[in-house]
């Protein structure tokens, strides 16, 4: 395993022959795979870290600062953010941001645990069309049917201006988190519905009481994707929310205060991490789940 | 085992079709509404002339002669998303098997290195494309001051028709994260001993990558390609916000400016789609060339389920 090495500039040097033992050799080879390993390793974080350090320091600059060139702050402006978060709206686009969040996570994961129970564990005719046609929704481009669902939500239902016509679809089942789901209940053996049942239970109650509690980490990844879904989606809020300030998200709302602040680095990335930090904050609270979320969708696929 | 009596057994039938109807209800509800409905209409309207304030009115095949031999745009949008789908998918893929290896191999920090690679992919998209307009911009950017620090001449990025796909490209390998977590865990699940194996049989590292670890992996290197394309087919919000923001004008709400900024270079289909039916208000325009994506995708997609039968094979 040692000598295995990821790029053949690292391949370990040829042993100078004669005078060395083979352990020495060996020790020696082992420390330039370890120092070829982190020097690349050192090299790829700079690439993932700097980018948020310079983002960083740039929302503490003063506004001169921030339309030079310079890298580090003169002085420290934490007042920034204070000025941001006054930005008229700005407060609007949060509450917006987690209502949307909020209730689409609360009505994806309702409506997807019955049906994914179903498609995971019953036995019926046009399942696997049933899975056929899931996965389809799940590859469809949104641009693709959006459209004609915009008229729908617009003039026959007035309901554009708002986030709603984003919410209201959520509680009837979201194809990736179907699918997700699905997938973790699949690993979840047949005995225990078996003995369930036996024991006089409803599939209801089989379902609330057997199989919610030991598909809870399934169902925490899907709640989370789908709480980050909603909170990065752009092309949602711009459809249906664009004419209608009031109802603008975070990730729809940064677009246009940067166009109202174009010289305003500063603000601008103090906003930007603004709309970043909440993610990133849940993730180092649920870190376990989140990468067994991204690994489910891999592996088990 | 005894069969129960018919009547028992058709009731028993029926009740087991009713509860999985009842189960699949939100789906099926869903499903015809959401997307049978729109998908139906979608072709409807491709017939239609539709500016969404008249009656609809049917002129045949105009729309799609219009789309496909006619319209400008149509060309730079499909080639630039065929470039995006070949040249972003190969390059993640490759990068993030690059970082789920060197993850892997790392022996001291793993814990800090495997945070730090997989955070950028949390940043919500917009907030990441602010960020790279900003890195990248060319008058005060940070990227260009160190490379002109240096002595490289850096290129404006964003806001060069030749750069601005390549800064996109880079941005998406910045998220790399979720690629990077799911070939981690094909490594880490290729038993030992087959490595040890092959040492034995004298293989060198290449040796070992081609014949025990890419065996091993590809599967998960195919579910990574085929669902980066489908991903990238959809590529709007990161083309749409660094093209907008890199072109600097400012502009409120119904503002309509040229998608694509600088010279169409980042004008994507699905952004042509937004812009001939909610800034033209070509509805028939833009529902023809919804259907040439949908065709796509699921030409994609059916390759998905003929390569990737695993998918649905699971269940047994």
């Amino acid at each position: 395993m040692t000598t295995t090495t990821l790029r053949p500039r690292t391949a370990p040097a040829p042993a100078p022959a004669g005078d060395r033992g083979p352990a020495l050799r060996a020790r020696r080879r082992r420390l330039l795979h370890w120092i070829a390993v982190h020097a690349v390793s050192v090299a790829a974080a700079l690439f993932f870290v700097l980018p948020f350090v310079f983002v960083f320091l740039t929302s503490v600059m003063s506004d001169g600062q921030a339309m030079s060139g310079e890298l580090w702050p003169h002085e420290w402006n934490w007042s920034n953010y204070a000025t941001v978060f006054h930005t008229p709206g700005f407060l609007d686009w949060w509450k917006n941001s987690l209502m949307y969040a909020g209730l689409g996570t609360l009505f994806t994961v309702c409506s997807a645990v019955p049906v994914a129970y179903a498609l995971a564990k019953f036995r019926f005719r046009g399942r696997r069309t049933a899975m056929i046609l899931v996965i389809s929704t799940m590859m469809l481009p949104p641009q693709v049917i959006v459209i004609p669902m915009y008229l729908v939500w617009a003039q026959q239902l007035h309901l554009s201006g708002s986030l709603w016509p984003l919410i209201i679809p959520m509680a009837f089942g979201d194809a990736y988190s179907i699918f997700l789901l699905r997938q973790f209940l699949l690993t979840i053996p047949q005995e225990y519905i078996e003995s369930a049942k036996v024991d006089g239970c409803g599939e209801l109650r089989t379902l609330l009481k057997i199989i919610v509690p030991m598909a809870k980490p399934g169902i925490a990844a899907v709640a989370l994707f789908q709480f980050f879904y909603c909170w990065n989606d752009y092309f949602g809020p711009q459809i249906y929310a664009a004419q209608n300030p009031g109802a603008w998200t975070l990730s729809y709302g940064l677009e246009s205060f940067k166009s109202a602040h174009s010289v305003d680095w500063n603000l601008t990335m103090a906003a930007t991490l603004l709309v970043m930090a909440p993610v990133i904050i849940v993730f180092f609270f649920a870190q376990k789940v989140f990468v067994e979320g991204v690994t489910l969708t891999g592996v088990k696929g | 085992m005894a069969l129960p009596p018919a009547p028992a057994l058709r009731r028993k039938h029926t009740r087991e079709r009713l509860r999985t109807l009842g189960f699949l209800s939100p789906w099926l509800v869903g499903f015809t509404v959401f997307f049978g409905y729109p998908l139906i209409a979608t072709v409807y309207f491709s017939f239609m002339h539709y500016n969404q304030i008249e009656q609809p009115d049917f002129v045949g095949l105009k729309n799609w002669k219009y789309v496909l031999t006619q319209m400008p745009l149509f060309g730079p949008a499909l080639w630039n998303t065929l470039w995006l789908v070949v040249v972003m998918v190969a390059l993640r893929v490759v990068f993030g098997l690059g970082i789920g290896m060197l993850v892997t191999k790392i022996k001291s920090g793993v814990g800090f290195f495997r945070t730090a690679f997989y955070l950028p992919y949390l940043a919500p998209p917009v907030a990441a494309t602010v960020a790279f307009v900003f890195l990248l911009n060319p008058g005060t950017g940070p990227v260009n001051e160190i490379l002109g620090a240096i002595g490289i001449h850096a290129p404006s990025w964003f806001n060069d028709p030749d750069w601005a796909k390549p800064s996109l490209v880079m941005l998406s390998l910045w998220g790399i994260g979720d690629l990077m977590v799911i070939f981690m865990a094909a490594l880490l699940d290729v038993p030992k001993e087959q490595y040890e194996a092959a040492e034995l049989d004298g293989a060198g590292a290449w040796g070992k990558f081609r014949y025990v670890t890419w065996p091993a992996i590809t599967p998960i290197v195919m579910f990574a390609v085929v669902t980066g394309v489908v991903q990238t087919m959809q590529y709007y919000t990161q083309a749409l916000v660094a093209g907008k923001l890199a072109s600097g004008i400012t502009f409120g709400p119904g503002t309509v400016i040229q998608p694509g900024y600088p010279d169409h270079s980042t004008l994507t289909v699905p952004q042509l789609v937004y812009s001939l039916g909610f800034q033209n208000f070509n509805t028939g325009a833009a529902c023809v060339l919804s259907l040439v994506l949908f065709v796509i995708a699921m030409g994609v997609t059916t390759l998905l389920m003929r390569k990737r039968a695993g998918l649905l094979a699971a269940e047994d």
